[in-house]
């Protein structure tokens, strides 16, 4: 239960943070995504249920406030990150940084290319290489340079967490 | 003991399941939420005492900060700017004694023609920008006025230079804009001068070099050019008629040889948006109000793009 709440604290928070603050680090327009980091983070940190919870609470913010009037589609699809992100629980080594980065990079383009499909693509707009370039791309390596930054507190925080509950 | 490690074997559901739970319950949601406003109303009420004010707070800090390391440039950029704005004063005086020439005009040919007075003064209120949508795909922001303030959805936004967006979703302290240059937004607009049609759409490819498209322009005297005016058309649904959104940067006929397409430059300055004014009308309650032979010549153009 605290695991939850403090999770719960920690994806709001983010999600403030990337709505206002971010805006003010972007880089030629582009801002990371932070949502995708937690989600990911904590899905191949700890296993798909929790990966799945940090992106509902994570899609659902998303949703309310910028959701166009359609609340469950990027629940939807933060949950699915989450969950995909679990399945390579077992096979990492939470120390090792180089392959959570390969994660979200992942997880980023799967975020961004399921954007592109559901609001770009449906609308006939079939030019996929220049979303990659300008807008898929940048954010992917934005994002993952964020990562670089966040993944020790994450990490810190993560084995905090393990460590307060009974094994 | 045992039986305690028992029972919390039995409650572990496997997380394929969960996911599956999850995405009906979202596939339902969506459903619900596209067809009716029966959930959206709680959560947005939800959203409003949570994020709210934490939005706003962090918003005031972001610029708090920003503003504290561009300050000495500020300094200058704002000396420069105020010179600028001086200048643009002093056009915008000129512009004006010229337009309330034409307005003198307008009227006349207004009554000339048995038209209601539309361009009336709006009411408005002001709101602060508090968030912006977290991703890179559409350009959506949150201000900090809702339903408490008499806002409701397709109300117009504006600011000083010209229109803003559309209110899309309210809630009771907060509303959230789709600015014009979304993607996905399309304004029904028309030429000043010349009074043709046509539909202003916004494209994220356009967006790093501060332009909008335009299609479907019906141009067959070739009287349009760059530099025209563009403004909100009186065969829209939702903007209210008359509302200034840029001048034409290019225009350029299609390949079908009968609609013209270009760029526009929106007078609005989208990268710096903090203050902006939403106009308390709806664009409905104002077509109940117009004749009833216009409103049937609405119906009859089949205007359906916002």
């Amino acid at each position: 239960m605290k695991r939850k709440i403090i999770e719960f604290i920690l994806v709001f928070f983010c999600f403030i943070f990337q709505c206002t603050f971010f805006k003010t680090i972007s880089l030629g327009g582009i801002v990371p995504n932070l949502m995708i980091v937690l989600t990911a983070a904590f899905g191949f940190m700890k296993g798909s249920s929790e990966g799945m919870f940090v992106g509902v609470i994570a899609g659902l913010f998303t949703d309310i406030l910028y959701g166009n009037g359609i609340i469950g589609l990027f629940t939807l699809v933060y949950s699915c990150i989450g969950y995909g992100n679990g399945l390579f629980h077992r096979m990492i080594y939470k120390e090792d940084v180089k392959f959570p980065l390969m994660l979200v990079a992942l997880s980023d383009f799967f975020y961004c290319f399921t954007n592109y499909v559901l609001f770009f693509l449906l609308r006939a707009k079939l030019d996929l290489f220049y979303y990659f370039l300008h807008i898929i791309l940048p954010e992917m390596v934005y994002t993952v340079f964020i990562t670089i930054l966040f993944y020790r507190l994450i990490l810190r925080l993560e084995t905090a967490l393990e460590s307060d509950e009974p094994a | 003991m045992a039986r305690v490690k028992l029972k919390r074997k039995k409650i572990v559901i496997p997380s394929r399941y969960i996911l599956l739970i999850i995405a009906l319950l979202c596939v339902a949601m969506m459903l619900l939420t596209f067809f009716t406003d029966a959930v959206s109303a709680p959560l947005s009420g939800i959203a409003s005492i949570t994020v709210l004010p934490f939005e706003r707070g962090f918003d005031r800090l972001g610029e708090r900060f920003s503003e504290r390391m561009e300050e000495l440039q500020k300094v200058r950029s704002l000396l420069s700017e105020n010179e600028a704005l001086k200048e643009r004063v002093d056009e915008l005086t000129r512009q004006n004694s010229a337009l309330t020439r034409d307005r003198y005009e307008l009227s006349e040919l207004r009554e000339f023609y048995g038209l209601s007075e539309q361009l009336e003064n709006y009411d408005t209120v002001g709101a602060r920008v508090i968030g912006k949508d977290p991703g890179n795909w559409f350009n959506v922001f949150l201000i900090d006025k809702g339903a408490d303030d008499g806002l409701a959805r397709d109300m117009n936004v504006i600011t000083g230079s010209g229109l803003v967006g559309l209110v899309t979703e309210v809630g009771a302290n907060w509303a959230s804009v789709r600015s014009i240059i979304d993607d996905s937004s399309n304004v029904s607009a028309m030429v000043l001068s010349t009074s043709d049609t046509l539909i202003v759409s916004g494209d994220l490819k356009k967006m790093a070099s501060n332009e909008i498209t335009f299609e479907h322009l019906l141009d067959e005297e070739d009287a349009v050019a760059v530099g025209d005016q563009i403004v909100t058309s009186m065969i829209s649904d939702k903007y209210l008629p008359g509302i200034n959104i840029g001048f034409i940067n290019s225009v350029d006929m299609d390949p079908n040889n009968l609609t013209k397409s270009g760029t526009l430059t929106p007078s609005v300055d989208f990268k710096h948006i903090n203050v902006v004014l939403v106009i308390r009308e709806l664009k409905a309650g104002k077509a109940r109000e117009i004749t009833a032979g216009e409103s049937s010549e609405n119906n009859r153009r089949g205007e359906n793009r916002n």
